[in-house]
């Protein structure tokens, strides 16, 4: 496949673009967001529970759910720890094992209103909103029901209609938000009679927490669980047993939920930004290593040929060199045959007029000589490079 | 065996349609069941635990194994190994049937499926790991299916659709890649979001990370896998091409994924080592942990280097089968066996029978589908028309 330039830079382009298009991701709030000023919360103190269910009824009426199949003023329910379900914004459970040393003691179990709500970061459609009232709430016209939201929520609070087949909807507490939005308190914290409950201002009751433990020091354990819990959530309880012993888990650290995806979703600009970069880069490597590759490869061929060529070259002149050369020592061996025979035969010949030496020789012996000196070397000569040659 | 029957069309009773098709039917019921009575008829999803197998197996290792498509065509594409190129259709088929389904797992899953454009078209949660998932999902799948319908065009004879797309090519495979790597670790960041329910040996600031590379090793094992099935059961539907590339192939992947392998054995220990999680590996879970990092990262990472070094196709094969069961394991694990660790067991979940009934209601479709294609398009060879042109 060959492309040009140009197009191909278009290409990246449009993947770039495309890309970002289809994903640009806010990255969370990276700061603390300590609650909208004057938003409400819920002070739950666990020494003044006493059990009584009336705080379930409540949330069962105010809230129109149906009713259950025990009654409220059933406390046998208490035996078996229980939590939130489809039908059941909010319970009550007895925790008889505590070190506390004065019987069981009780907690409420119900949204907590997250100041920062792992439900609503991790939900794709929005549906959950932290109202400026310090309510948590859900919209269940937009709700895809992928219940990723109870997957996230530290708390386990979130629940599913999973009997529904068509509207199944995710059901929590709403803080009463249709009640605090209308200035009256919500269902549980009207009914309860111990006032266990107390509704506030966030930072208010706070400092109410504060002061309980300040003022009764043995009776509660120095910490307000919710303050900083998971960000801080807007029911803030208090206990006078360490909180896990009261079904509060200790180990959910500070960070607020949505702290814990902002690493990721910013690494999503950066890959989008990065890998057209990244990915031409490789292709154009690995085409220009094509490129050299073939480069090369022809080169190699190029010189392999020509390398064949000036060899073969070379073999003819050479033995073009050695068949001139055989001819001439043939040609020498021939004159020197010639000139040995002539000799001979000059000798023969001088050794029969033994006397007749010294007139007529003399044109003999410059003539012989002569021949001899130059022939005889000359034949030595040649016979060398040819042994050499043979050799 | 298979092909027969989908060409000859004379006997339709082979062991195969039987099967299928009781599942299909069986599936069907299901489906009935699921649309009627809601979740809680056929899932033992609780509130507890509001994902099963659905989202453990449907969605994270469908996706995953579903990687073998943008692998294959960086590679071919990309970095220029142009002598896998057999394995880039039906490594692209694989991938393309892979997301659909995923999707119509989707449908199962979630609550209200009408409304999964919702977080597109009504409201959109830019702060949830999931929209992101949900953004990428659909455009790869949208990528996939753009990349895969040059065999469908040459089937159908439209050439000069076909030849278009296929000047896509480039364009389209780096657009897989960014996808590909931005919903892969997503999947993985999903369960960023929930420290306090997933056991630490799994849980990791890196877990995106971990689940990008792991669905490259996924990618390459399943081309590995996938490859021997189709031998076994379309080797007349391949072309010399195919034939010949086969144990190239199996031997080119089998490398790379012992190196992905080795890397991330590596970055799977720096894990446990940057949270300090050693001493949890004296625990179940962390004998547990131990089985999937040993038995189905390291061993097969050591296999296929041994497949590679002794030139022996038949134990790579059988590491890439080992190495999809890893793959399988470690979703599972993060999804479903070390999530909610800290619940009593009376509380924790199970697959409902008809939840697995569903899931293999999805397989099976998506066989069926398959071998739909390979045995009528040019999948497994090239279309005569199309010869030599990549």
């Amino acid at each position: 496949m060959s492309i040009s330039r140009r197009r191909f830079l278009g290409w990246l382009g449009a993947a770039g673009l495309g890309t970002t298009l289809g994903t640009t991701a806010r990255a969370a709030t990276a700061k603390h967001f300590t609650g909208h000023p004057g938003a409400g919360g819920v002070l739950f103190d666990s020494t003044r529970c006493i059990g009584c269910r009336k705080c379930e009824a409540a949330c069962n009426l105010v809230n129109e759910l149906p009713l259950p199949d025990q009654p409220f003023d059933d406390l046998k329910i208490l035996d078996k720890t229980r939590r939130t379900d489809a039908k059941t914004y909010t319970v009550v459970n007895r925790y008889d094992s505590n070190s506390s040393g004065s019987g069981p003691l009780y907690r409420k179990i119900q949204c907590n209103h997250c100041l920062e709500p792992a439900c609503a970061s991790a939900c794709f459609v929005r549906a959950f909103r932290k109202t400026e009232t310090g309510a948590v709430t859900y919209d269940a016209s937009v709700c895809v029901g992928c219940r990723y939201c109870m997957i996230a929520c530290p708390f386990e609070i979130p629940t599913y209609e999973y009997d529904k087949a068509l509207t199944p909807r995710v059901q929590k507490c709403t803080l009463c938000y249709p009640r605090i939005s209308k200035g009256m308190l919500p269902g549980c914290v009207e009914s309860c009679p111990t006032e266990a409950l107390t509704y506030g201002n966030r930072s208010e009751l706070l400092r109410v927490a504060r002061q309980r433990i300040s003022r009764f020091p043995q009776r509660y354990v120095d910490h307000v669980y919710g303050e900083n819990e998971m960000g801080g959530t807007s029911w803030l309880y208090l206990s006078a047993v360490p909180f896990r012993e009261i079904g509060l888990r200790e180990d959910l650290g500070v960070t607020p939920a949505p702290q814990l995806t902002k690493g990721a979703l910013s690494a999503v600009p950066i890959v989008v930004g990065l890998w057209p970069v990244l990915l031409t880069g490789i292709y154009a490597i690995s085409k220009r290593k094509d490129r050299i590759s073939d480069a090369e490869k022809q080169q190699a061929v190029e010189l392999a040929v020509t390398q064949a060529k000036t060899e073969a070259e070379e073999k003819l002149a050479a033995a073009l060199d050695q068949a001139k050369q055989q001819k001439e020592k043939e040609i020498e061996m021939r004159i020197k045959k010639a000139l040995e025979e002539a000799a001979k035969a000059q000798a023969e010949e001088a050794a029969e007029p033994e006397t007749g030496e010294a007139g007529e020789p003399e044109a003999g012996e410059t003539g012989e000589p002569e021949a001899g000196e130059t022939g005889e070397p000359e034949a030595g000569e040649s016979d060398k490079p040819e042994d050499e040659e043979g050799s | 065996m298979p092909e027969e029957s989908a060409t000859s069309g004379k006997n339709i009773f082979t062991p195969f349609n039987i099967v299928a098709g009781i599942i299909l039917a069986v599936g069907g019921v299901l489906t009935i069941l699921r649309f009627t009575g809601g979740l809680a008829a056929v899932t033992n999803l609780s509130d507890y635990n509001p994902w099963g197998i659905w989202i453990g197996f449907d969605l994270l290792v469908g996706v995953a194994l579903a990687a073998g498509g943008y692998v294959t065509s960086a590679a071919v594409y990309i970095f220029g190994m142009k002598k896998y190129h057999a394995a880039v259709r039906p490594a692209i088929l694989t991938g393309f049937l892979g997301y659909a389904l995923v999707v119509l797992a989707l449908h199962y899953d979630v609550g209200r499926p009408w409304r999964l454009p919702y977080p597109f078209i009504i409201q959109q949660g830019t702060t949830s790991l999931l929209f992101e998932v949900g953004a990428c999902v659909a455009l790869y799948l949208t990528v996939l299916f753009i990349e895969f319908t040059p065999a469908p065009l040459e089937w159908l004879g439209f050439k000069r659709a076909r030849n278009i797309v296929v000047k896509l090519t480039m364009l389209l495979t780096i657009f897989g890649v960014i996808l590909s790597t931005l919903h892969q670790s997503s999947l993985g960041a999903l369960f960023l979001i929930a420290p306090s329910k997933l056991h630490p040996l799994w849980y990791s600031s890196y877990i995106p990370v971990y689940f990008f590379i792991s669905s490259i090793i996924a990618g390459l094992s399943m081309v590995i896998f996938e490859g021997t099935l189709s031998h076994r059961f379309f080797k007349g539907k391949m072309d010399e091409e195919h034939l010949a590339e086969k144990d190239t192939i199996a031997l080119g992947f089998g490398k790379a994924a012992s190196l992905v392998l080795a890397g991330y054995f590596i970055i799977k220990v720096i894990g446990v080592a940057a949270d300090n999680n050693w001493h949890y590996l004296g625990t179940g879970y962390g004998a547990w942990f131990l089985l999937e990092l040993l038995g189905f990262v390291a061993l097969p990472c050591f296999l296929y280097a041994v497949g590679v070094r002794d030139k022996n196709v038949k134990l790579i094969r059988w590491t890439a089968a080992l190495t999809v069961i890893g793959i399988v394991l470690n979703r599972f694990n993060v999804s479903m066996i070390a999530f909610n660790y800290h619940l009593p067991s009376s509380e924790r979940y199970f697959p409902h029978w008809m939840e697995i009934g569903i899931s293999v209601f999805i397989v099976t479709v998506g066989l069926v589908v398959f071998r739909f294609i390979v045995t009528r398009m040019p999948i497994l060879y090239e279309h005569p028309d199309y010869k030599g042109v990549h």
